[in-house]
């Protein structure tokens, strides 16, 4: 699938602010006054970015209140209406806690159980395709909540729970990236079913229908050599989780804070990177590529 | 929530206006929608005799054709050198004064002086016309370059040939051989026809180096070795007489197979037929014993006859065949190798023709009379269909191996009878009903007859008096006495050398000679811009007439831009290569469903201008005023011999309206028109089969104007005229080959059907063969300005058959070095497993020049698309005897492009594929950056 | 039209005979000119004279090599548009209810004007089905001309897709799939007509015709031995069986 920085952005940014929004949500005891301000806006500000850069996905951004119309079948639709319950119900929280001091301890648990929604239905949008096979798999919402959560707690100043989960997460990732390479074969999905020629014999593309390039090309053939994928997972890892663990491990100070929480984006933007350029759609196989 | 509403009958066009296509050269009939005055939709016209409703994805994307970017705007004037691509538009008046001005005074002193070839034109009994009004000798159409190979062995053979000749019965077939087929002629019906025998479970072989298109559905491939078609036909002969698995009462009634031939080879007439008083070959009849006239009413030719007349032996040709083609040489097992396959293959294709032929004859309970008087209370056929074209042909042993095709069919009986192969009017037609050629040329006067013909012996070579070429090309010389349809690709060559002699003016139509139709592509470039000692152009003047921005106008002088072919009228006319089926004569019209928005002219009508301006004969009346108002006006009221037009609808006799013969009709295109741009002249369904001996058949084409006299003949196998100009060669008559040319004529100018190696490099240097193909989906360079096509074709890689992939250890995208006698060319290539092991090959003529038909530079068609031309020459490499070996078939001059072979080299991938020219300025500047193409409702 | 009827009327669909097919590309053409002039948007094409041109098809032509154990390699060519799936991913993951699945005919569409071009759709179709125009930034796909089929201003005979209009070939077959005794549903019962990608469960209502047995000419050689029985070895002996044969007629 095509990497497209928007949906890279999305799913990062999104994730991270939901996954801060939550552990403020089910904060027993939550910061108050401007220090909460600072920590909701944060969370705001990633989570709302990353939806507003999904819109720069549309072909038509202008039409992107009709999707909030068909939560009856399709995730999207879905994640439409949990992303603004999230944030609704999360704002209000926000006020409360911000300008009266007031925790309402049932909003909180709803907002960030909607946060943590809005993460699975966003992860749902792609687990559902079936024509993904790399995606099509019940661990690939658990990853995605992991990198929530464990965003989310770094980015809170949960050191401990945040590496737990970091750690969690990468593990996580590791075998999502070995199972997965495994799952296109697995699928059952090959040019011989593609083509219903494999009776014959052995099916290889020949000719492709046009010379140049069409937007399914573009858009979900997009061939990451083998070599730099595995060099890429371990730099993804090493940016997401091993660094920000050994800066945290020093003694605590805000700079090496704040470079572990960048390092730990970093890492995200580079798996999530990999999410899309690594997931191979079956269309490829009618183009004689994976 | 509801379902949306969708408009389901929305308005398809405000009217359909009826033409014909020209996106190829298969003329289908296409239904063009306007909407709001302007092209909306094509489709193919249901009603329409070639296309039937269907159309190819040429003809759908016409649209496009029609708004090219790269279409020319006005008259043209170079002003940068030759080359550059840089003119000022001039107005008509002025280029029609400058072209006068130019054409005038050569036609009073040395008419030869211009020489006028065409080539994809589809008005060659006009421009031909034109041209020997204008005097010239030197006028041709593309044809030499194209099939002259196979028009010439079918019309020689048997009167008829493939494509617009001749075409399969595809309801009565139940084998169906093909070989190496081009796309174009033919194109949808060949397609149709493939799906019908698919469609009634015939049986499809194909024979061809190259399994893609119709070779990819064919029931069982003959991946064969190029150039080697010829000895596998001659094989599959072998065994088929072996085994007796001939049609001999066909032979025995139809054919010269009963004909008595002089065997005495030290008579001065050997190799010739016994004629009588009358000129008529002699048969032995087999009731009476006697000696008689082939076409004598009621005699049963004795296919074994002999006689002996004033002390010389004379046998049957069947006699000289059963010699020939018995012998074991053609056995299976003898040429298999050189074929590419096995010996067991060659006799199961040989046992399914004798047992698709012989088994299970189609027969169709239709009685019918010949020519000899004898009632048939049916008709028998063979359903054995073949079928070839350009893969054959485009060798230097192309005609024999045509020849050897066509024998093929007829000793299986299966020509124009049931199942077989069958003609379409005004087909057939046998060599000796055609014209010959002409070619004296006289200052001030027409040329005294048509420019291409058939030659019956060597005094109809096109020759002065001391030996010397008359023809620019050196068509109908001793080098090539057969080049029926002249030699287009020689003539740039010729002129450059001055070799017969130095022109003024070239003077080209729709021929993109500066790249993809000519072989030598750079060589050419380099003629067409050569200067002499004085700084002038080795050819001094060219005039080219194009409707597109193609790389010959940048190497022209004077621009006549043509219309698109939706904007013009033509005609495609049983004068000419009609759209005539196998049960009906029909020709076609195109009419201007919209006016050209843009100051350009119909070439037709432009010549017709030039002519009247020239003053020349036809085309200015007593006064000296034009005679015709446009091509229209001449489609119309132009008469050819008496009651006989370009166009057989609609014409006038003294009850009405007919067709046929008829006085001309001033609202006859408006019949056309009416009747959907085309007219069907059905034949009798007694005259349907058998047509070269049916009397209804002959009867019905004197009256529908094709002949002016019932004119039966018999197929040829063994061919006359051939013999002699070998018995010339041999040193009898007064007409003398060069005796550098003696041995050649000896050997390959054969009257029956040899093969021979043809001599295109040296297999141990050049091991592989190389081919090129063009794409259904493309035209020649006409698709690439075509904004649809060019996204399915916009490069070619050059794909090589797995073993050489290995071999060379090359993967799909890497880049090699192919080299040739001639030359190299760097180009990415692909694997191809359903290829033959030896050969490689590429889509024809995607390659372009930068700047070229309103392309940007960078198109790929430029950068990663590639010509093989550059690879091929018109000569032979030098032979050190100091003569120019020309590298085509010696008894017709085809150019042998299918000869080709090459050596492979893996090489790193250069910026772009080599050789890489210069970019030539845009006289239409470049296209637009996106289209989103709606008629508004 | 939020999720997939749970019937429709009718399955109107195409039969593709692969067998037939020679790979000319009429169909995707005519297609494009059809569908450019009529429903929606029309499909654009981008640097149309340039470097990289690239346009929106709702048609196109694949071809594959397949290599059988023995005997030469086979060429197919495979044209692939909508397939019209009964279990159709597509509908179902779109957000705006832009497409949808008729309940008249099973014909998967596009309501362009609720597109939001996200294109989902096309990531959920696992034949490349949709393709999105960049100029229009709607999602564009196989209507099965439902602008022609059913449109009263075209002759009853043309009231087929523009694809199985134009194909030469005549490998390309329109009707009601859900009729057994429909002419395309008795053609994919006789010749054995398959889905694509079955495993992926969106019972395409499209059917392909695979190719016939190929190249079985090794087993026919003894069947056809008897038809070259020599009547002579050499000329002689031939003019004579000629002569026989003759007497004989």
């Amino acid at each position: 699938m095509h990497p497209a920085p928007s949906i890279i952005a999305f799913t990062t940014f999104s994730g991270l602010g939901l996954g801060l929004l939550f552990w403020l949500g089910v904060d027993p005891d939550p910061p108050t006054g401007w220090s909460a301000f600072a920590f909701f806006l944060i969370g705001y500000l990633l989570a709302v970015g990353g939806l507003m850069a999904s819109a720069l996905h549309l072909g038509r951004p202008e039409r992107a209140l009709k999707a909030f119309t068909q939560w009856r079948s399709s995730w999207l639709s879905r994640e439409a209406w949990t992303a603004c319950a999230a944030l609704v119900v999360m704002g209000v929280y926000a006020a409360l806690l911000v300008f009266f001091g007031v925790q309402v301890h049932v909003l909180g648990w709803l907002g960030a159980l909607l946060c943590l929604g809005t993460v699975f239905t966003t992860s749902m949008i792609y687990t559902q395709l079936k024509t993904v096979p790399r995606w099509h798999h019940w661990s690939t919402p658990v990853l995605f909540q992991l990198y929530a959560l464990g965003g989310g707690a770094l980015l809170s100043g949960r050191v401990t729970t945040g590496l737990v989960l970091i750690g969690l997460a990468a593990l996580a990732q590791a075998g999502w990236w070995l199972a997965g390479d495994q799952r296109l074969a697995a699928s059952g999905t090959s040019i011989e079913t593609a083509t219903g020629l494999g009776h014959i014999g052995k099916v290889r593309a020949f000719e492709p229908p046009h010379t140049g390039s069409n937007y399914l090309l573009r858009e979900m053939v997009f061939v990451v050599a083998r070599k730099h994928a595995r060099k890429l997972r371990l730099i993804a890892l090493g940016l997401m989780a091993v660094l920000p663990a050994l800066l945290l491990l020093l003694p605590f100070g805000h700079w090496l804070a704040l470079i572990a929480v960048l390092s730990h984006v970093a890492g995200v933007l580079v798996s999530r990177w990999l999410f899309f350029a690594e997931a191979e759609h079956v269309v490829g196989l009618y183009y004689g590529k994976r | 929530m509801a379902q949306p509403r969708v408009e389901t009958s929305p308005r398809v066009s405000d009217e359909v206006r009826k033409t014909t296509c020209y996106m190829c050269a298969c003329r289908c009939g296409i239904n063009v929608h306007m909407k709001d005055g302007k092209v909306a939709y094509i489709e193919g016209n249901r009603d329409h005799p070639v296309n039937k409703g269907v159309l190819c994805a040429k003809g759908s994307a016409g649209i496009m054709q029609h708004n090219a970017p790269s279409r020319l705007r006005a008259p043209l004037k170079r002003v940068g050198p030759r080359g550059s691509g840089e003119f000022e538009e001039i107005s008509w008046d002025e280029a029609l004064e400058t072209a006068v001005n130019w054409l005038k005074p050569l036609r009073e002193t040395a008419p030869e002086k211009l020489a006028f070839f065409t080539g994809r034109d589809q008005s060659q009994s006009f421009t031909g016309w034109w041209a020997q009004a204008y005097g010239t000798p030197n006028f041709a159409a593309h044809g030499g370059f194209c099939s002259v190979n196979m028009a010439t062995a079918g019309i020689y053979t048997m009167g008829g040939a493939f494509w617009e000749f001749g075409a399969p019965d595809w309801e009565h077939a139940k084998l169906f051989l093909l070989f190496g087929v081009a796309e174009d002629h033919d194109s949808n019906p060949i397609k149709m026809g493939i799906g019908r025998l698919k469609e009634r479970g015939a049986k499809v072989i194909g024979v061809n180096p190259i399994r893609s298109g119709y070779n990819a559905v064919a029931d069982d491939w003959i991946g064969i070795t190029p150039g080697t078609d010829g000895l596998l036909i001659l094989s599959l002969i072998h065994c088929l007489l072996k085994a007796g698995r001939i049609d001999l009462d066909y032979l025995a009634r139809f054919t010269n197979a009963p004909v008595l031939l002089n065997c005495d080879p030290k008579s001065p007439d050997h190799g010739l037929f016994l004629r009588d008083e009358d000129d008529k070959p002699q048969v032995i009849d087999r009731v009476t014993g006697k000696q008689v006239a082939w076409d004598r009413p009621g005699i049963t030719p004795d296919l074994t006859g002999h006689v002996r007349r004033a002390g010389v032996t004379h046998t049957s040709v069947m006699h000289l065949l059963a010699e020939r083609y018995l012998d074991p040489q053609y056995a299976p097992e003898s040429v298999a190798d050189r074929c590419g396959l096995t010996s067991e293959r060659i006799r199961a294709l040989a046992g399914e023709l004798a047992r698709a032929a012989f088994d299970d004859p189609m027969v169709i309970d239709r009685p019918w009379t010949d020519f000899r008087g004898d009632r048939h209370d049916r008709m028998v056929g063979r359903p054995v269909a073949i079928h070839a074209m350009r893969g054959i042909s485009a060798h230097a042993n192309g005609f024999q191996t045509c020849r050897a095709l066509h024998i093929l069919q007829i000793l299986l009986g299966a020509v124009e009878t049931p199942g077989g192969m069958r003609f379409k009017p005004p087909y057939p037609k046998p060599a000796h009903g055609h014209p010959r050629p002409h070619a004296q040329s006289t200052p001030g006067q027409p040329l005294p007859g048509p420019h291409l013909g058939y030659p019956q012996g060597p005094e109809d070579l096109a020759l002065s008096d001391g030996g010397e070429p008359l023809r620019i090309d050196k068509a109908f010389t001793w080098e090539n006495p057969l080049s029926a349809h002249g030699l287009m690709h020689m003539v740039i060559s010729n002129a450059h050398a001055g070799d017969p002699y130095r022109i003024d003016t070239l003077f080209l139509y729709m021929a993109n000679m500066a790249w993809n139709s000519s072989m030598n592509t750079s060589g050419v470039m380099e003629m067409l811009t050569d200067t002499d000692e004085c700084g002038d152009y080795k050819i001094p003047r060219i005039i080219y007439s194009d409707a597109y921005s193609s790389e010959m106008v940048a190497y022209a002088d004077l621009i006549l831009p043509d219309t698109t072919y939706l904007e013009r009228h033509d005609c495609i006319s049983l004068l000419d290569r009609p759209i005539s089926e196998p049960d009906a004569a029909a020709d076609a019209i195109r009419w201007p469903v919209v006016q050209p928005d843009r100051d350009v002219r119909g070439f037709q009508s432009v010549l017709l201008d030039l002519g009247a301006r020239l003053g020349l004969p036809g085309m200015v009346d007593e006064d000296g005023a034009p005679k015709y108002a446009d091509y229209a006006d001449y489609i119309q009221s132009h008469e050819r011999r008496p009651g006989v037009g370009p166009l057989a609808g609609w014409r006038m006799s003294d009850t009405g309206l007919t067709h046929g013969r008829g006085a001309p009709n001033a609202a006859q295109i408006d019949s056309y028109i009416a009747n959907g741009g085309f007219c069907t002249l059905h034949i009798p369904e007694e005259a349907q089969y058998f047509k070269p001996w049916n009397s209804a058949y002959q009867d019905w084409a004197v009256t529908t104007g094709l002949c002016d006299a019932p004119a039966p003949y018999l197929f040829q196998l063994y061919v006359e005229p051939l013999r002699r100009f070998q018995r010339a060669a041999e040193g009898h008559g007064d007409h003398q080959p060069p005796d550098h040319l003696r041995q050649q004529i000896q050997e390959k100018l054969d009257p029956l059907p040899l093969w021979y190696a043809p001599d295109a490099g040296d297999p141990d240097t050049y091991p592989v063969h190389a081919l090129t193909q063009r794409p259904m989906a493309m035209y020649h360079s006409w698709g690439t300005q075509n904004a649809w096509l060019r996204q399915l074709h916009g490069h070619n890689p050059m794909y090589l058959p797995t073993r050489l992939m290995r071999e060379h250890g090359l993967q799909d995208g890497d880049w090699a070095r192919i080299t040739s006698p001639h030359g190299a060319i760097t180009v990415p290539v692909m694997e191809m497993a359903a290829l033959n092991p030896n050969t490689i090959w590429t889509w024809n003529a995607i390659g372009k020049r930068k700047g070229a038909w309103a392309l940007k530079p960078d198109a790929p068609e430029a950068s990663k698309g590639f010509l093989l031309n550059h690879l091929i020459h018109e000569l032979l490499p030098p032979k050190g005897d100091g003569l120019r070996w020309s590298n085509s078939d010696p008894v017709t001059g085809q150019a042998a492009w299918f000869d080709l072979r090459a050596r492979i080299e893996k090489v790193p991938p250069p910026a772009e594929s080599q050789p890489a020219f210069g970019e030539i300025a845009s006289p239409v500047g470049q296209g637009p950056e996106q289209l989103a193409w709606k008629t508004k409702p | 039209m939020t999720t997939l009827p749970e019937k429709t009327t009718r399955s109107l669909g195409l039969v593709i005979d692969l067998d037939t097919c020679v790979g000319c590309h009429a169909c995707v053409i005519s297609c494009k000119g059809w569908n450019t002039e009529n429903y929606g948007a029309p499909l654009s094409d981008q640097d149309p004279y340039g470097a990289d041109p690239s346009g929106t098809f709702l048609n196109r032509v694949h071809s594959y090599e397949v290599q059988p154990e023995t005997g030469p390699a086979q060429l197919v060519h495979f044209p692939k548009s909508c397939l019209h799936c009964e279990d159709a991913p597509c509908v179902t993951v779109c957000p705006t209810g832009a497409s949808y699945k008729r309940v008249e005919d099973g014909i998967v569409l596009v309501n362009e004007s609720d597109c939001i071009g996200c294109g989902l759709c096309a990531w959920a179709c696992p034949y490349g089905a949709r393709e999105l125009d960049l100029a229009e930034g709607v999602m564009k796909k196989c209507t099965l001309c439902v602008d022609r089929i059913y449109n009263e201003n075209l002759p009853e005979e043309d009231r087929t897709p523009a694809c199985v209009r134009t194909c030469p070939a005549g490998a390309r077959h329109f009707g009601d799939l859900s009729d057994p005794d429909s002419d395309v549903s008795r053609l994919v019962a006789e010749r054995g007509g398959i889905d694509l990608m079955p495993e992926q469960g969106t019972k395409p209502v499209n059917k392909y015709l695979p190719p016939r047995p190929k190249d079985g000419w090794q087993g026919e050689v003894d069947v056809l031995a008897p038809f070259l029985e020599p009547v002579a070895e050499e000329p002689r002996g031939f003019l004579a069986w000629i002569d026989k044969t003759l007497e004989k007629l």
